[in-house]
């Protein structure tokens, strides 16, 4: 193991974080909104919005990401014309949009199934004691469905989040950058591929790390619920006897 | 039944050749890419094809040797000759000085120029010099002078290389401020790029792209600017091996001096590449 190298390799990898960071938050973030939209679809027991929503997630979840950002990037580059006419193709020529476009597609179709099983977590007699109170339609899903919901899903979001962070190293397939696409570089010029992919996964790892603690920090917050009670003051019992 | 025959015959002459240095047969198994037609592809059928392979295939026959092509992406093929999985490359890999401080190579077997490849109606089809060429080596000075006749024209234009290769340092190195560089893995995908209209040129062996011609989707790619060769673009294509395999380095230079002689490389790079690719001593 040469340690200046690693060292190296490691300052040269980490210009690419800003990419690879880029890329999952963007997707991620847009990917929550269209996932959000589907899992209303499917639950919302109308035909016309419930079947196209279950056709999209079998269609995303049951292809590969390579697959879907080959045809994406280098599929759809064949109907440039087409896409030039509908005024589109400046959007498609760039790789980066092209990237974030299957990450998101992809992303939301896995965060849409994620977000449906954590609404339909919620209890119904939480839902009902809500109702009794007299609220309904948008203020009981704002005010009670959505944050128990949110709560309950965090943990498979959180994964599907790690998920997406290491998806984006497929990007390098399509020119961009990002820390794989750099390490592919590295070797290309070194031949050393043993050190620079441990310094590539090591990356991805903290990464993912400081990742994890933020949504363990998100879930404390969101479950007052479940943590212990704030010791009673001893002088407070004292009083009493 | 005589194929068979004639080829234990043939292992075990080249056996006794080497000198009982191994009681086994003879195995050398050599990577190619299989995606830089028509060095080497995979055909119809999935079956490795082209100009190496073919090459390869006589090279073995005169070594007395089995032969064993496997397919090996380009950006891992010298790192996983390293970790000994297989014995040699014939992947339309050039001699440079960067590769030889890690691994070795035979006596070159083709050397082609390498230039631009541009669609017909871009502005870059009017590249200076097209049809000549000039070495980097022998005329420096002529090199330098057509690169800068292509500046103005190629001025914050997109250029795609595949990654790893003499092509993609040759634009890092004398087109890095004039032009934006994407670097792909394969030929065949910054081929499909230069079609959509997301670059303005590629940089590649001009037998590379004569085959990217060939195909009916790229009728209207034409080979621009002039003809590079020699200095950081290499000293021509030539079998990569481990350095410690003095023996397979040996036999293969002495079987590719026998190939270059007796016009078999001739052949057979005019029925790949339509040119006489036969490397000039």
């Amino acid at each position: 193991m040469d340690f200046a190298f690693m060292r190296d390799t490691f300052l040269t990898l980490m210009g690419g974080v800003p990419l690879t960071l880029n890329l999952s938050f963007t997707s991620v973030a847009l990917g929550a909104v269209l996932a959000m939209l589907l899992a209303l679809m499917r639950m919302s027991r109308i035909k016309v919005l419930d079947w196209p929503a279950q056709g999209y997630v079998f269609v995303f979840r049951g292809t590969p990401l390579l697959v879907q950002i080959f045809l994406i990037y280098y599929g759809l580059g064949q109907f440039r014309p087409t896409l030039q006419a509908w005024g589109l193709w400046t959007f498609f020529r760039e790789p980066y949009w092209c990237a974030v476009l299957a990450l998101t597609l992809n992303t939301a179709a896995y965060a849409s199934e994620i977000i449906r099983g954590g609404l339909q977590s919620v209890p119904h007699n939480q839902v009902e004691a809500a109702r009794a109170c007299g609220m309904s339609g948008f203020l009981l899903f704002r005010r009670i469905v959505f944050p128990i919901a949110v709560r309950q899903a965090l943990p498979a979001y959180g994964s599907e989040i790690i998920l997406m962070v290491k998806a984006t190293s497929l990007a390098s397939i399509i020119t961009m950058m990002e820390v794989t696409g750099l390490a592919a570089k590295l070797i290309s010029q070194t031949f050393r591929a043993v050190e620079v992919f441990i310094v590539a996964g090591l990356i991805y790892l903290i990464l993912n790390f400081i990742i994890t603690r933020i949504i363990m920090a998100i879930e404390w917050w969101l479950s007052p619920h479940l943590r212990r009670p704030p010791a009673i003051e001893p002088r407070l019992e004292a009083a009493h006897v | 039944m005589t194929f068979f025959k004639t080829l234990g015959f043939g292992l075990l002459a080249s056996v006794l050749a080497v000198g009982g240095a191994s009681a086994q047969e003879k195995t050398v198994k050599i990577a190619t890419e299989g995606a830089y037609a028509p060095w080497n592809f995979t055909g119809a059928g999935g079956k490795l094809e082209g100009f190496e392979i073919d090459l390869a295939n006589d090279l073995c026959a005169r070594m007395k040797v089995k032969c064993e092509i496997v397919a090996q992406d380009w950006d891992g093929i010298i790192p996983a000759l390293q970790a000994k999985k297989y014995d040699a490359i014939m992947a339309g890999m050039n001699i440079t000085d960067k590769r030889l401080e890690t691994i070795n190579f035979s006596v070159p077997y083709a050397a082609t120029p390498h230039g631009f490849g541009v669609m017909k109606d871009s502005p870059l089809a009017k590249l200076a010099g097209t049809g000549t060429t000039v070495n980097l080596d022998k005329d420096p000075e002529g090199a330098k002078k057509a690169i800068e006749a292509w500046k103005p024209l190629l001025k914050g234009k997109t250029v795609g290389v595949q990654t790893s290769t003499v092509n993609a340092q040759f634009v890092e190195t004398y087109l890095k401020d004039t032009v934006t560089i994407r670097e792909y893995k394969t030929t065949e995908q910054h081929d499909l790029d230069l079609s959509a209209g997301r670059l303005d040129a590629i940089f590649a062996g001009q037998a590379a792209l004569k085959a990217t011609q060939e195909k009916p989707e790229f009728k209207d790619m034409v080979i621009a600017g002039t003809g590079m060769r020699g200095g950081l673009l290499g000293r021509g294509v030539a079998v990569g091996m481990r350095k410690d395999d003095a023996d397979l380095k040996k036999s293969f230079d002495e079987a590719i001096q026998a190939a270059i002689k007796d016009g078999t490389i001739k052949t057979l790079s005019e029925k790949w590449f339509k040119i006489d690719a036969t490397p000039q001593a």
